[in-house]
C-alpha cells in the first residue's frame, strides 16, 4: 500500500493536470486571459490549445502525408532515443568531471578556493554563447562530430551540481570520525575510501538527479544550438512550424522530451536502490 | 616499561587575533602497564588536551610524550593504543560487527583471524546477537559498547578514553562502569580515562589526577586503595572507603577540606 501510494499520487497529478486543460479550454475566454496588455493565459483555439485526444491520435498518423512516411510516435521513439544517448554520455562525463574536481578541492584547500569561484562562475554562461565556441573549437579537431559538441555542453551543465554536491559529502564527515582514521594511522587515500566516499552517498545522489536532469535539458538545448539532427530538441524546432496547420505534430517531441527525463530520474532512483546502505541518513539538497 | 611517560609538558594554542592560550603547563605523570589513571578536573583544565596529546591527536609546544617507551607518533601508527570518545563516532552505513572490524581491515588482517577476533569483542561486550545491525538500531549504550569494542580491536596495551560514558544517563553509565572494570581485568590493558565525575573516576581508577584550568596543572594526585579489579563491583559503590576516597579527592578539586557531610555538593 505505501509503495503504490506514490504511483497513485503520480498518476492522479497527470490526470488533474489534463483535466485542467481541457476545463480551460473549455470555459476560458478564446482570446485568451489578458492583464493590462499581458498575456497570462494562452488563447483556447484548436490552433494554440489541441485537445489531448488531438494530440494523441496525431501520435499514431505518418510524420508526413508523403507515402511510406512512419508513424509519428515511432519518428519520437527514435529522437528520443537519440537524445537519451547524447544524455547518459554527458551524464557520466560529467560525474566525472564532477567527482575529480570535488576530490581535488577537498585534498587541497588551494584548489577549493581557486576553482569553486570558476566553477559557479561556469553557470552563469548562457548555452547560446556557448554552443558556437564549442562547435568552433571543435571543427577545427580531426574527427570531430557535432554530435561531440552537444555532449561538451551538456555534461558542461551536468558537472556542475556532483562537483559542489560531492564536495559537501566529502567534507560531511565529523572531526571525531576524521580523527579515528588518523588515530588508525590511516593515509588520505585510505581515509577517502572508507570514509569521505560513503558518508558523501547521500549528498551525491542529489547531486546525481540534478546531473541527470540538467544532462537531458543541456542535450535538448544545445541539439537545437549546435543544429544537430535526429534529437528531440531538433525535432521541436522542426515541428514547431508545423502547429498552424497541425496543432498535435509540435506535442508529439514534447512527450518524448518528458519520456526522457523520466527515463534519467528512474535510472538514477535505481542506482540509488543499490546504495541503500550508505543513505542511513538522506541528505536534502 | 611504563605505558605512558609525560614529562614536562606543556601546550600552548593559538586562537584568533594573535592571542595565546596556555592549555597546559608542565605536566609530568606516569602510567605503569596495566594501570588505571582517571583525569578529572573542571572544564578548561587541559585534560582532553591531555590525552590527545598522549593520542597523538596534537602536539605538545614543549616536553615530550613517550607510549611504551616509543614518541607518540609512532605509537600511533603501530596502534598501541585503543581510542573512544564521548561520541561512539560509529560508521552509519556498517554494521555493528564491520564497525568493530575497521581497524583491523585497515591494518590488512587476514579475514579469518578478523572474524575470529570481532567474535571474541562481540563476545566480550555482550552485543553477539547485534553483529548485524546498524548503529542506528541501536541504543546509546549500545553504541559506546561498539565503540569500545572496537577500541580493543587490536589487543592494544594502552586504552585512552575521553568521557566514553559523559553522553549516557546515570544506570546505564553504572552498568558500562561495571562492564568497563571487567573488560580491564580481561584485558590488562593501562587505561587513561577522562571524566568529570568524580565517584566514575574512583571506581575505576587506581589513580585519580586531579587538574586544574588556567593554566591547565596537575593539582594532586590521589591514589586510590579500593583493590584490584576483583573487589570493584557494586558492593564497593556502598562502601565506606569509597566515600572516603571521593571526597579526597573532591577537596583536591577544590583546594579546600570540604564539610564532613558527603555527597554533599556545597560549592
Amino acid at each position: 500500500m505505501t509503495r503504490a501510494r506514490p504511483i497513485i499520487f503520480g498518476v492522479v497529478g497527470v490526470i488533474l493536470l489534463g483535466a485542467l486543460w481541457e476545463i480551460y479550454k473549455a470555459v476560458g475566454p478564446a482570446t485568451g486571459v489578458v492583464i493590462g496588455g499581458i498575456t497570462v493565459l494562452p488563447r483556447t483555439s484548436d490552433l494554440a490549445m489541441p485537445h489531448l485526444l488531438t494530440m494523441w491520435n496525431r501520435l499514431g498518423e505518418p510524420v508526413l502525408s508523403q507515402p511510406g512516411s512512419p508513424p509519428l510516435w515511432q519518428a519520437v521513439v527514435a529522437a528520443a532515443g537519440f537524445t537519451l544517448g547524447i544524455a547518459a554520455i554527458s551524464w557520466v562525463i560529467g560525474v566525472v568531471v564532477g567527482m575529480l574536481l570535488a576530490v581535488l578541492m577537498q585534498r587541497f584547500r588551494t584548489a577549493e578556493s581557486a576553482l569553486l569561484p570558476w566553477i559557479i562562475l561556469s553557470q552563469t554562461v548562457p548555452i547560446i554563447a556557448l554552443a558556437p565556441l564549442v562547435s568552433g573549437f571543435g571543427s577545427q579537431l580531426p574527427n570531430w562530430q557535432d554530435w561531440m559538441s552537444v555532449v561538451v555542453i551538456a555534461s558542461y551543465l551536468a558537472f556542475f551540481p556532483v562537483s559542489v554536491g560531492a564536495l559537501r559529502g566529502l567534507e560531511s564527515p565529523e572531526q571525531a570520525h576524521i580523527e579515528l582514521m588518523y588515530s588508525y594511522g590511516a593515509g588520505w587515500w585510505t581515509t577517502l575510501l572508507r570514509l569521505r566516499l560513503p558518508a558523501s552517498v547521500p549528498y551525491l545522489l542529489s547531486a546525481l538527479r540534478l546531473a541527470a536532469a540538467s544532462a537531458v535539458i543541456g542535450a535538448v538545448v544545445a541539439e537545437v544550438s549546435i543544429g544537430l539532427e535526429g534529437g528531440v530538441g531538433r525535432m521541436m524546432v522542426e515541428f514547431a512550424s508545423a502547429s498552424s496547420g497541425d496543432p498535435g505534430k509540435p506535442w508529439a517531441p514534447i512527450f518524448g522530451g518528458i519520456a526522457i527525463g523520466l527515463v534519467a530520474a528512474g535510472a538514477v532512483a535505481l542506482l540509488g536502490q543499490t546504495l541503500r546502505k550508505y543513505r542511513r541518513t538522506e541528505v536534502a539538497s | 616499561m611504563n605505558a605512558v611517560v609525560v614529562e614536562n609538558v606543556g601546550k600552548i594554542f593559538t586562537v584568533a587575533r594573535r592571542g595565546t592560550v596556555t592549555a597546559l603547563e608542565d605536566i609530568s605523570l606516569v602510567v605503569a602497564p596495566g594501570e588505571f589513571v582517571s583525569l578529572i578536573g573542571p572544564s578548561g583544565c587541559g585534560k582532553s588536551t591531555l590525552l590527545r596529546l598522549i593520542a597523538d591527536l596534537d602536539q605538545p609546544t614543549t616536553g615530550a610524550v613517550t607510549v611504551f617507551g616509543k614518541t607518540a607518533r609512532q605509537a600511533r601508527i603501530d596502534q598501541n593504543y585503543g581510542i573512544a570518545f564521548q561520541q561512539a563516532g560509529l560508521l552509519a552505513w556498517r554494521t555493528v560487527a564491520q564497525n568493530i572490524e575497521l581497524p583491523l581491515e585497515l591494518h590488512k588482517v587476514a579475514k579469518p583471524v578478523r572474524r575470529a577476533r570481532v567474535a571474541e569483542l562481540l563476545e566480550l561486550v555482550g552485543l553477539t546477537e547485534f553483529a548485524d545491525r546498524y548503529p542506528e538500531q541501536l541504543s546509546g549504550g549500545m553504541q559506546q559498547r561498539v565503540a569500545i569494542a572496537r577500541s580493543l580491536a587490536e589487543s592494544p596495551g594502552l586504552l585512552l578514553m575521553d568521557e566514553p560514558f559523559g553522553a549516557l544517563d546515570e544506570m546505564t553509565r553504572e552498568r558500562m562502569q561495571n562492564e568497563l572494570v571487567r573488560i580491564r581485568k580481561e584485558t590488562g590493558a593501562a587505561v587513561v580515562f577522562v571524566t568529570h565525575s568524580i565517584p566514575e573516576a574512583v571506581f575505576l581508577s587506581d589513580r585519580v589526577v586531579v587538574m586544574s584550568p588556567r593554566p591547565g596543572r596537575i593539582r594532586d594526585i590521589v591514589a586510590v586503595d579500593l583493590g584490584g579489579t576483583d573487589v570493584r563491583d557494586e558492593n564497593l559503590r556502598e562502601a565506606t572507603g569509597f566515600f572516603a576516597t571521593v571526597s579526597a579527592v573532591r577537596e583536591a578539586l577544590h583546594g579546600t577540606p570540604v564539610d564532613a557531610v558527603r555527597g554533599v555538593e556545597n560549592r
